[in-house]
């Protein structure tokens, strides 16, 4: 076990230090790591959906029965009626290899990050609201400041403010695990260990159609996130999550 | 170099050799246990084992979910015209009177079956969900043999690892490891729906693997081969659909 030291052991968690980075080394590959298999998922799921953009409620549905919703999109498959008068080429082989391969990836970045954020104190620290946001004067005081697009306090350099800490509990311990869930739920053999992991979901089509409603959650976070990092300053805050480098404190106007 | 940054290289030197040899020892033992799947060549093939062998650890005894008979499907989707082939129209003009169902490979006795002879053998009946890649299914009842109860005729050697299935249909074949061949809801589906199976549906017989997406369930089979090494099949990825791109393993 040579060369392995836990946070935890310091006497202070080292992102609280003055010079310590404004984004921890774990964070920052988790971080990354996330966001590049989230875009190959985002691609290759897709790319399946292609192969059959007609969505179901319940546990069963095909073309011969009513779709809850379908994508006004041709279809990489002759069999499903598009109203187009062309099917698009068939991609389904890799994008199921490379879905369910980066899958992988995701869900170890994910359990690595949830073991060191909880045992290092980084939720507590940085995204449980601290004890003085827990009111709704606080949220609503939060949700105005960003209703106005106001520069970030002081303190919002070195950390989350109260709708950011909100946003990231709800990808993190929300979205995430349920899009997993979901996904986990198509499986027929992860059905046959687990069958109530697809009843509650209302069925197997019911899990399907809201995977596909969860990565659209997702994409949205994602585009307000990146949207939200450009106001702020793209530069230095990509920096911050590339580098560590601290983002230069400013007051708030 | 001081004597720590030296103790230090030391010890992750010790630790990635650790870990080689850890990962040698894995995939000894993963081979060993029947975690590594045939198609594990490749840039996709550390999911593809990943996902075998823990849904191996996890479903090797799990039953597919089954349904009640209100809930079979009023419109089932075939997804399939009849082949084309002479071949076939002669046996389906005479009632598949004439079809057989091989059994080769590592058994003490090789078999040929008709269809009447394998309804002859015990029935078993399942009301399950079969699920194509591509995201759409339908829930029928399917009678038929269990496979373990049609290779029982042949009699499998103990060395046998999977089971080879093909249909009449050219470059069409699949095989499953002995956990689903052995598996009871794994059938040798002779009727669907309490008709016999319609050709559409892949009549006179069709392997139904409810564990697995619907590509597994092949139609129209005529021959099984019981072997311990896939090498010899196609191109030795276990199946034809990683020859077409897609996984050996279709449990997810």
């Amino acid at each position: 076990m040579a060369g392995i030291t836990w946070t935890v052991d310091r006497p202070a968690p080292v992102e609280e230090r003055a010079d310590a980075p404004r984004h921890t080394a774990l964070v920052r590959v988790t971080h990354w790591l996330t966001a590049v298999c989230f875009l190959a998922l985002l691609v290759s799921g897709l790319e399946i959906v292609v192969s059959h953009p007609r969505f179901y409620w319940g546990e069963s549905g095909n073309v011969l029965t009513p779709a809850l919703f379908s994508l006004p999109i041709p279809s990489s498959r002759a069999t499903v009626p598009t109203g187009y008068g062309y099917v698009l080429p068939d991609q389904n082989g890799w994008s199921r290899a490379l879905h369910f391969q980066v899958a992988w990836v995701l869900v170890l970045t994910g359990a690595l990050y949830l073991v060191w954020g909880a045992a290092s104190g980084h939720f507590r620290a940085h995204l449980l609201p601290s004890g003085s946001e827990r009111s709704l004067q606080a949220l609503s005081r939060a949700l105005a400041r960003h209703a106005r697009f106001a520069r970030s306090a002081a303190g919002d350099a070195r950390s989350y403010n109260l709708v950011q800490r909100l946003a990231y509990l709800a990808v993190i311990f929300g979205l995430f695990p349920f899009v997993i869930w979901t996904g986990l739920a198509m499986s027929p053999a992860f059905a046959s260990a687990l069958p109530s992991a697809v009843t509650i979901l209302g069925g197997r089509q019911s899990a399907r159609t809201l995977h596909f409603l969860v990565s659209l959650a997702l994409v949205a976070f994602l585009l307000v996130h990146v949207a939200m990092v450009w106001l702020a300053g793209f530069g230095p805050r990509v920096m911050a999550m590339i580098t560590g480098t601290p983002v230069p404190a400013r007051g708030p106007e | 170099m001081s004597a720590i940054s030296r103790r230090k290289m030391i010890g992750r030197g010790l630790a990635a050799a650790a870990g080689l040899s850890g990962l040698a020892a894995a995939e000894r033992i993963a081979d060993r246990f029947g975690l590594v799947p045939p198609d594990h060549g490749g840039i996709y093939g550390p999911g593809e084992t990943l996902t075998y062998a823990a849904q191996r650890l996890l479903t090797r005894h799990s039953l597919a979910r089954e349904f009640s008979r209100s809930q079979i499907s009023h419109s089932p989707f075939a997804n399939e015209t009849a082949p084309s082939s002479d071949q076939f129209k002669r046996l389906q003009a005479d009632g598949f009177k004439a079809w057989r169902l091989s059994i080769e490979g590592l058994v003490a006795r090789p078999s040929s079956l008709s269809v009447d002879d394998i309804r002859r053998l015990p029935a078993s009946r399942q009301i399950t969900e079969i699920v194509c890649e591509e995201g759409w299914s339908y829930i029928a009842e399917w009678i038929g043999t269990p496979l373990v109860d049609v290779l029982r005729v042949a009699g499998v050697m103990p060395q046998a690892r999977y089971v080879a299935y093909f249909s009449i249909e050219a470059d069409w074949w699949e095989s499953v490891d002995m956990a689903d061949a052995l598996h009871p809801q794994t059938l040798v589906a002779y009727a669907m729906n309490d008709a016999d199976l319609p050709v559409g549906f892949g009549g006179p017989l069709r392997l139904r693997v409810p564990r697995q997406l619907g590509y597994k369930s092949v139609k129209y089979i005529n021959r099984l081969v019981v072997t311990d090494n896939l090498k010899q099949f196609g191109k030795g990825l276990g199946s034809a659909s990683p020859e077409g791109g897609y996984a050996w393993y279709a449990g997810i």
